[in-house]
């Protein structure tokens, strides 16, 4: 990657991974800083969201400008972290109630009466 | 042909990434895609008992638009949340929200549209599905976030799906 970039699109790129990195650091800060499990879940979703599009999007300008024509295939991994994300996350969140459940602490009690029909 | 591709789109889905993920349309790749869209829905068969119905593209459109939309104003929401959490403790708690989708793989991507959108994680779902257990980053007005939640999420995943 030597001097073929264009500095219109050196930009955007350098911001965009800027703005990626920034919302790492702030996901990283906010799971050290938060004081409750379940408030905890919340900001490491900001690496997976917001600073893998942009980090995409750097690539996909980036390769695309080098290439001169749309290299659009970085787009498939904000997809497939957005389908599997979600899967890990809602996992422990439950493992989590579980737990605290069983440890009597102050979480809502279980949402389903015992004698519904099982639809599950 | 329904007994070799019991989910015809998932196959042509699975090919297509596989061409995309390798940048080659090389013989040896489009019969290893083959291959993998042919294999992955014979064994995936067992796990998905239902017939899924999908219908209306435009909509899916829109709500991939919606969300995307969302997840970055709740990025900085829980952005701003996270950095200003010195002097003022985000007012982070469960709700229970009333459903009324209830068809299976709508209640599938609805759990992961919630939970894929910074703030809300999707926590528990009554065995009759009809309530579901949410925590939320910063609630301010429940009543404003549930009518918010049915109408941008609830409502199209129901006429996509129901």
């Amino acid at each position: 990657m030597n001097a073929q970039l264009s500095l219109w699109v050196e930009i955007p790129v350098a911001i965009l991974l800027v703005l990626s990195g920034l919302f790492a650091l702030i996901g990283a800060i906010g799971l050290v800083r938060m004081k409750d499990y379940f408030q905890r879940m919340h900001p490491p979703a900001l690496a997976s969201t917001l600073g893998a599009w942009c980090v995409a999007l750097a690539s996909i300008i980036c390769f695309s400008a080098l290439k001169s024509g749309p290299v659009l295939h970085a787009w498939l991994i904000p997809i497939l972290l957005s389908i599997t994300v979600p899967v890990t996350t809602l996992l422990l969140a439950r493992a989590a109630l579980f737990r605290k459940r069983m440890a009597g602490d102050n979480v809502p009690a279980e949402v389903s009466s015992r004698r519904t029909e099982s639809g599950s | 042909m329904k007994r070799l591709f019991p989910a015809p789109w998932l196959s042509l889905a699975l090919w297509l990434l596989w061409l995309v993920l390798n940048l080659s349309i090389s013989p040896g790749n489009l019969l290893l895609g083959a291959a993998l869209g042919f294999c992955a829905p014979l064994m995936m068969r067992k796990l998905r008992p239902q017939r899924i119905h999908i219908r209306r593209p435009g909509v899916i459109l829109r709500l991939i638009l919606m969300v995307g939309r969302d997840v970055v104003v709740s990025n900085l929401a829980v952005a701003w949340g996270v950095l200003n959490a010195g002097r003022r403790q985000p007012r982070s708690r469960f709700i229970k929200v009333p459903l009324d989708l209830r068809d299976a793989h709508g209640l599938a991507a609805l759990s992961m549209v919630c939970t894929v959108v910074p703030g809300t994680v999707w926590s528990e779902l009554a065995l009759d599905r009809s309530i579901l257990l949410m925590h939320v980053w910063d609630l301010d007005d429940e009543a404003q976030f549930i009518q918010h939640f049915k109408i941008t999420y609830e409502r199209p995943l129901m006429e996509i799906f129901e």
